[in-house]
């Protein structure tokens, strides 16, 4: 009797579990649970912790923390460093995005065409992304150094360079900026070109056909067909490009740390220099969040084209 | 408006002969359907004739010029694919005008085209919907509004009544012969489907592994088919085989049909038939079963109009005769068409 009984419990137990995985308004959040939790330690936390630290006192060896309001941003905004490493976030930013666009559409195209040895070049494609990025930084320093730069050693032997007139890559303001843009680009390209190429895979291959039939022009095909199909997931490419570059340091830490003269200083970096290295945690979190209302506000607009878009 | 002509046409992926020395000439203004089973290379035939795919041998000849080296948008076609593949991020009327203005077609002319185009199949009404906001007969007819707005002289079909359902794959099929017969444009239409086959086509090319097995008119395939090959893939159900010494006897289901049922009994070859199994189809009654005495457990059908009035019952043995002018005789071998001769 009593086993009987333990028989007809055991499934009723087990069917009571059952019950909630079927459920779908229990089922979603259990399996959600973890990357909320994740987001929220990882990411939500520190973040919470950045926007209280902008509109306190706190810094490095002091032990108080108290309320300032805006004073931080106040007293920092208006300094010509600050100015100056606002406005290159912006180039830096836009430049290497609209390259990186570019170029990114330009080698997925030909990475679509069947060719012999088509893994190898992917293969290629895809290792400025696996590489750990400061090595692959450290390489480019060797490549732009003033004295080693093979970008030299080779222009001099081609006789188009004189020893006397090289060119200091990461020296000179200009080419300062242009050397972090383009290893920058060379260290977005692949995850765009890979993104751009899994929305060209996803057209099907009969509406090229019906566009090439039609009579499209190689530009009014790809700028009224592909184009637009791939649209939505060109958006999405464009705002994690945009939001990277526009918070990401790594190559300029590596590369020129701001130099010369600020003249590639981001407001990344400059928080870092300032909160960091110089002990001001406060000002540096207010220079940290600065752009986040903008990157929250470009984030939404894009996110809604790339919606409104959406063919099906 | 245009003859299409191939000759020796191949394509080949690696080992797979898909097209496999393909010889066609179209008549002026021809309705020509190219039937054949699925993966027989009836698509890649249409492809290499669009431009779209380069044939591994042979010539492709569009009014008398030779093609293989012309981009589609040089040869004067238009294609309806099997998906439609309408652009799904415009709107119906840019889908249509899209051919015109890719032909640099002036700007004032467009609507007024597009208009026309629309107005023969009906979808006025349907110039500012996206694709995905019509059903898919209205798909459909953009499609082919798409493919006429051009005036091409060559209309190339393929399957684009495949994805519609049955009732409304009918009347599509007929509006699409009307039309084809207004605008008399040279047309190829690939299908796998016979009832298609036989109610479209000025004539039929039925294709096999690759190669054209017979080209005809629908009557002419139906009634004197080439080989076994067509005999069998035509008619529903497909015509009765029979060995005899030295060669094959065909006759279709609805010529074997009870003795009494027969107008004149002259000329008749008198069959034991089994019923094993009756199938009423409203208009007409499938009989299957097997054949007595002569051909010992032969397989055979008979298909009876219901205007036949003999009585017929499963599980009996009956007197059934074939007239024998409705034989047809092929090769044992090659399963080609032989003379006739005495059953
Ligand atoms: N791009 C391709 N690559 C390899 N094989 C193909 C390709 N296209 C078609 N084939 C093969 O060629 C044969 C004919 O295909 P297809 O012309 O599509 O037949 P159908 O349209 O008559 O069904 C099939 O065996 C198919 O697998
Ligand atoms: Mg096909």
């Amino acid at each position: 009797m009593a086993t009987l009984e333990r028989d007809l419990r055991a499934p009723a137990a087990g069917r009571r579990f059952g019950f909630v995985l079927d459920r779908p308004e229990w089922l979603g959040p259990l399996m959600i649970a973890p990357a909320v939790l994740y987001i929220v330690a990882i990411v939500g936390l520190p973040f919470l912790l950045a926007l209280y630290y902008s509109v306190s006192d706190i810094s490095m060896g002091r032990r108080t923390l108290g309320f300032v309001g805006l004073k931080n941003f106040i007293s920092v905004i208006p300094t010509s460093k600050f100015q100056t490493s606002l406005q290159n976030t912006f180039v830096f930013a836009i430049v290497s995005q609209v390259l990186v666009i570019i170029l990114a559409n330009i080698l997925a195209l030909a990475l679509l065409k069947e060719f012999r040895g088509k893994w190898v070049v992917r293969l290629l494609l895809l290792l400025p992304w696996v590489a750990p990025i400061s090595l692959g930084t450290i390489g480019w320093l060797w490549i732009l150094d003033s004295i080693y730069s093979v970008i030299n050693w080779t222009l001099e032997a081609f006789g188009l360079i004189t020893a006397d007139g090289w060119p200091m890559y990461l020296g000179k303001p200009y080419l300062a900026m242009g050397s972090v843009i383009t290893v920058h680009v060379w260290r977005l390209l692949p995850l765009a070109t890979v993104i751009i190429l899994a929305g060209l895979t996803s057209i099907p291959k009969d509406i090229h056909d019906a566009a090439q039939v039609d009579g499209a022009s190689f530009w009014r095909h790809h700028f009224q067909i592909t184009v637009p199909l791939i649209r939505p997931i060109l958006l999405v490419a464009l705002l994690f490009g945009l939001v990277f570059a526009f918070t990401d340091m790594v190559v300029i830490f590596v590369l020129t740390r701001g130099g010369p003269y600020d003249t590639t200083q981001v407001l990344a970096s400059l928080a870092f220099f300032t909160g960091i290295q110089g002990g001001d945690l406060a000002e540096g979190a207010a220079i940290a969040i600065f752009l986040f209302p903008l990157l929250l506000a470009v984030a939404f607009v894009f996110l809604r084209i790339a919606r409104r878009s959406e063919v099906t | 408006m245009a003859i299409v002509e191939t000759r020796d046409v191949r394509k080949h992926f690696g080992d797979v002969h898909a097209v496999d020395g393909v010889n066609l000439t179209t008549k002026e203004g021809e309705f020509l359907v190219l039937l054949g089973p699925s993966g027989c290379g009836k698509t890649t035939l249409l492809r290499m004739v669009a431009g779209l795919e380069d044939p591994t041998g042979g010539e492709i000849l569009i009014g008398g010029q030779v093609v293989n080296d012309l981009p589609p948008r040089a040869r004067k076609i238009a294609m309806v694919f099997q998906s439609y593949a309408l652009y799904p991020h415009m709107r119906v009327f840019d889908n249509i005008a899209f051919p015109l203005r890719a032909q640099g077609v002036p700007r004032a002319e467009i609507p007024h085209k597009v208009e026309w185009a629309a107005g023969l199949f009906g979808i006025e009404k349907l110039l500012h919907r996206k694709p995905r906001e019509l059903s898919g007969g209205e798909r459909q007819r953009v499609a082919l509004a798409r493919a006429v707005v051009r005036e091409p002289a060559v209309f190339l079909l393929d399957e684009p009544l495949s994805n519609l359902d049955a009732k409304l794959r009918t009347s599509a099929r007929d509006e699409l012969q009307q039309f084809q017969r207004r605008i008399g444009t040279t047309t190829i239409y690939v299908t796998h489907d016979q009832v298609e086959a036989m109610g479209l086509g000025d004539r039929i090319a039925v294709m096999q592994g690759g190669k054209v097995r017979q080209i005809g008119t629908p009557q002419e395939v139906y009634d004197e088919p080439a080989d076994t090959f067509v005999a069998g893939f035509l008619g529903s159900p497909p015509m009765n085989l029979l060995e005899i010494p030295d060669c094959l006897v065909g006759f279709r289901p609805e010529h074997f049909l009870p003795k009494e049922a027969h107008e004149s009994r002259d000329g008749l070859l008198a069959l034991k038939f089994h019923i094993s199994r009756i199938e009423y189809l409203g208009a007409d009654r499938l009989l299957y079963g097997a054949l007595e005495g002569k051909f010992p457990d032969t397989k055979v059908i008979s298909k009876l109009a219901s205007t036949v009035s003999t009585p017929v019952q499963p599980g009996k043995t009956q007197d059934f005769a074939v007239r024998e002018k409705d034989f047809r005789f092929f090769d044992r071998e090659t399963g080609l068409r032989t003379r006739p001769r005495p059953v």
